[in-house]
C-alpha cells in the first residue's frame, strides 16, 4: 500500500438516511491530474469535504502517502500537505489578496500572540519571518498574474480573480495534493485557458497531485490522467478521459435514457 | 507617498519620515498634556485610555474574530479585584498583580471560550451574558472580595515611588495604553490575527487552511480577556474604590458600544471610540451643568420622570447617538474617518 500517493476505500457517508456517497474507491498516483464527473448532486463536493476533513466518513478509508487520514481534523489535513479550493468562493473577503495567501502560509510559519504583538524592528524574530514568506507568497502572486490585485480587499474583486486568488492560496500551503472544486466556474473562455495551463505547470513545475472537480468536459478531457465518474453517489466508472467520456453509462448519467440530443458538454 | 522597497514595509508601523514625525508629536503631546491640563482632564485621560484597552481587548474578539460577547464586564472585574486583592492579601508588586490578574482574566476567557466552538451568534451573547452576571454575583457574595461593599484599593507605588495623583497614574495608564495598543496593531499584522480574521470572514476555508479552530477561537478569548483584564486592573486604581455594582451588565453592553461606535475591526477606530465614548459618558453625567438646557431637562424629569430621572435623560441621549451613528455611519467613527480622508485628498472634485 505504501507505494500508492493516494488512495480512497470504500467511501460512504449518508446524511440522515441518503447515501450521499456510497461505496467509492479509487488511487491517485503521484504527480497525476485525477478528475471526478458526475452530474449535479451526485457526490463529489462531498468526497472532497471527507478528504477535507469537513465531513467524517460513515465508513471507509482515505489514506494519504500511507497514512490513514480518515476523520482527521481539517487542520490536521492541511498540515498533512493537502490543499482546496471551494466551489462557491470561500475567502477571506475582507483581506487583502496577499493576507489571502499569507494565511495559505498559516502552517508553514511559527509566530505566536507574544512575538506578533512585540516586533519592532526589522531583525525580530516575527519580521523575518513575515518577510520571508511574503516573499515566497510574492512568487505566487507573480505566478498567477495578480499583482494587481494585491493590495485590494478580495471582496471587491472579479469573480474570476477571485477564483484565482483562491488558487493562489491553496498553493500557498505548498500542498502536495491539492483539490480543486470547479476551477473554471465563472470563468470565460479565455480565463479558462490561463487556468488549464496554470494547473499543468502546478502539475509540472511544483509537481503537485491534483484531484479536479470539473463541469467542463473539455477541460477535463485535455488535462485529465484518469477520470472518475460518479452518479448518485455511487461509482460508473473510471479510467482514461476519452474512455469515460465514450462509456454509455456515463452518457446516459448525464443525458438520461432517451435519444441523445445535441453535444455533451 | 513613495514606493514600498522591501516587505518589511508592508508590516512596519511607521513607514516614512511623516509618520515618525507624528508618531514623536503625539508621544510629545502625551508627556506635556497632563502638565498642561486641569485635574479633571487627566482623570478623564486615564478613564479613556482604560476605556481604548477594553475597546481594544473587545474588538479583537468582535472586529477581528468573529465572535460575541455580553459578558467583558466580567473579565473587567477579574481584572479589578484580582489586581487588588493579589496586592493586598499576597503582597504583590502592582505590575506583577496586574499582569498575574490579567493573566487569571485571560484564563477566564479560554474558559468561556469553549462553548463558543459549538455557539455561534445570539446563543453565544446569552453564554456570555451569564457568564458576565455571575462573575458579579459570585463576587459580591463572597467575603474575600469585600461582599456587597466592595474593597477599596490599596496604596500604589510604582519601582519604590508612591503614586497619589491623576497625574502618576495617568503616567502608568497611558503607557500601558500605549504599549497594548501598538501590540495589537502588531498581532493583527501577523500569523495570530490573520488566524482571527480568517475565522470571521469564513471559518470553513480557515480550517481548511491549518487554522486550529479550537486553539484560535479560544485564544482570541483570552487575548480579549487578557485586555480587559488590565484595563480592570487599572480602572480599580482610577475609582480606589470598587464594588460588584461597578461591574454590572450595563458595562458589558457600554464596552460594545464602545467597539460598535469606534468601528469593527479597527485598532485606530478603537481609539477613537474609547475616546469619544468615555467624554460623551463622563460629560452626559453632569448634564444639568449646562447653561440653558440643563434647566430645561430637569424641569422635563421631574415633571415625567422619577427622582432618579436625570440620568436617565443621560442614557436616552446617549442611546440616541449611538443609533445614529451607526445607522448613518455603518463603519463607526472609523468609517467616518476614512470618509473624511478621502474628501481631503480628492477636494475639490
Amino acid at each position: 500500500m505504501s507505494d500508492v500517493f493516494f488512495s480512497v476505500d470504500k467511501l460512504c457517508i449518508s446524511f440522515g438516511g441518503l447515501m450521499a456517497v456510497d461505496g467509492v474507491s479509487f488511487t491517485v498516483a503521484k504527480g497525476t491530474i485525477f478528475s471526478i464527473i458526475g452530474p449535479n448532486g451526485a457526490g463529489k463536493t462531498t468526497i472532497f469535504n471527507c478528504i477535507s476533513g469537513l465531513y467524517k466518513p460513515s465508513s471507509g478509508s482515505i489514506v494519504f502517502q500511507g497514512e490513514e487520514i480518515t476523520g482527521l481534523k481539517p487542520h490536521k489535513i492541511a498540515q498533512k500537505g493537502i490543499a482546496r479550493t471551494f466551489q462557491n468562493i470561500e475567502l477571506f473577503s475582507r483581506m487583502t489578496t496577499m493576507e489571502n495567501l499569507m494565511l495559505g502560509r498559516h502552517v508553514h510559519m511559527k509566530t505566536g500572540v507574544l512575538s506578533g504583538a512585540t516586533f519592532f524592528r526589522r531583525g525580530s524574530r516575527a519580521a523575518r519571518e513575515e518577510i520571508l514568506h511574503r516573499e515566497r507568497v510574492e512568487k505566487i502572486i507573480d505566478l498567477l498574474d495578480l499583482q494587481s490585485a494585491r493590495n485590494h480587499f478580495v471582496g471587491n474583486l472579479p469573480y474570476g480573480t477571485q477564483k484565482l486568488v483562491e488558487l493562489g492560496r491553496a498553493l500557498a500551503l505548498e500542498p502536495k495534493m491539492l483539490l480543486l472544486d470547479e476551477p473554471s466556474a465563472g470563468m470565460n473562455s479565455e480565463e479558462k485557458q490561463d487556468l488549464i495551463f496554470w494547473i499543468k505547470d502546478i502539475q509540472d513545475e511544483l509537481g503537485v497531485t491534483i484531484l479536479l472537480i470539473e463541469h467542463d468536459m473539455k477541460m477535463v478531457m485535455d488535462i485529465s490522467d484518469r477520470v472518475l465518474a460518479i452518479n448518485f453517489g455511487r461509482p460508473i466508472v473510471e479510467g482514461m478521459p476519452d474512455e469515460v467520456q465514450r462509456h454509455p453509462d456515463v452518457l446516459k448519467a448525464y443525458l438520461g435514457e432517451e435519444e441523445i440530443i445535441g453535444n455533451a458538454a | 507617498m513613495d514606493m514600498k522597497r522591501d516587505y518589511y514595509e508592508d508590516i512596519q508601523l511607521l513607514d516614512s519620515k511623516v509618520l515618525w514625525f507624528w508618531f514623536l508629536m503625539l508621544i510629545a503631546a502625551l508627556v506635556t498634556f497632563p502638565f498642561l491640563a486641569p485635574s479633571y482632564y487627566i482623570y478623564m485621560a486615564n478613564y479613556m485610555a482604560i476605556n481604548i484597552i477594553v475597546t481594544i481587548g473587545l474588538n479583537i474578539l468582535v472586529g477581528y474574530t468573529g465572535q460575541i460577547s455580553l459578558g467583558h464586564a466580567g473579565f473587567f472585574a477579574i481584572g479589578a479585584y484580582g489586581t487588588v486583592l493579589l496586592m493586598k492579601a499576597f503582597h504583590f508588586p502592582f505590575l506583577f498583580a496586574l499582569v498575574a490578574a490579567a493573566f487569571i482574566a485571560a484564563f477566564f476567557g479560554f474558559v468561556l471560550g469553549l462553548p463558543a466552538l459549538r455557539l455561534e451568534g445570539p446563543y453565544l451573547a446569552i453564554a456570555t451574558l451569564g457568564f458576565g452576571m455571575a462573575i458579579t454575583q459570585v463576587i459580591g457574595r463572597w467575603e474575600v472580595f469585600g461582599g456587597r461593599m466592595g474593597v477599596e484599593a490599596p496604596a500604589l507605588s510604582l519601582f519604590g515611588i508612591s503614586i497619589t495623583t491623576d497625574l502618576g497614574r495617568y503616567f502608568i495608564t497611558v503607557t500601558i495604553a500605549f504599549l497594548m495598543v501598538l501590540g495589537a496593531r502588531n498581532l493583527m499584522k501577523t500569523r495570530v490575527g490573520r488566524a482571527f480574521i480568517a475565522i470571521r470572514d469564513s471559518d470553513i476555508a480557515a480550517e481548511t487552511m491549518g487554522v486550529n479552530l479550537v486553539y484560535y477561537k479560544t485564544l482570541a478569548f483570552a487575548v480579549s480577556a487578557f485586555y480587559t483584564g488590565v484595563a480592570g486592573g487599572l480602572f480599580a486604581f482610577l475609582l480606589g474604590f470598587i464594588s460588584p455594582s461597578t461591574f454590572n451588565f450595563i458595562l458589558s453592553i457600554y464596552f460594545l458600544a464602545f467597539v460598535i461606535v469606534g468601528g469593527l475591526g479597527s485598532i485606530f477606530g478603537s481609539i477613537m471610540g474609547g475616546i469619544v465614548m468615555t467624554w460623551l459618558m463622563l460629560e452626559l453625567d453632569k448634564i444639568q451643568e449646562l447653561p440653558y438646557l440643563g434647566g430645561l431637562l430637569i424641569g422635563f424629569s421631574e415633571k415625567f420622570m422619577t427622582v432618579a430621572g436625570l440620568p436617565n435623560i443621560a442614557s436616552i441621549i446617549f442611546g440616541l447617538i449611538i443609533i445614529l451613528l451607526v445607522v448613518f455611519e455603518p463603519l463607526g467613527l472609523y468609517g467616518f474617518w476614512i470618509r473624511t480622508k478621502i474628501y481631503w485628498k480628492t477636494w475639490p472634485f
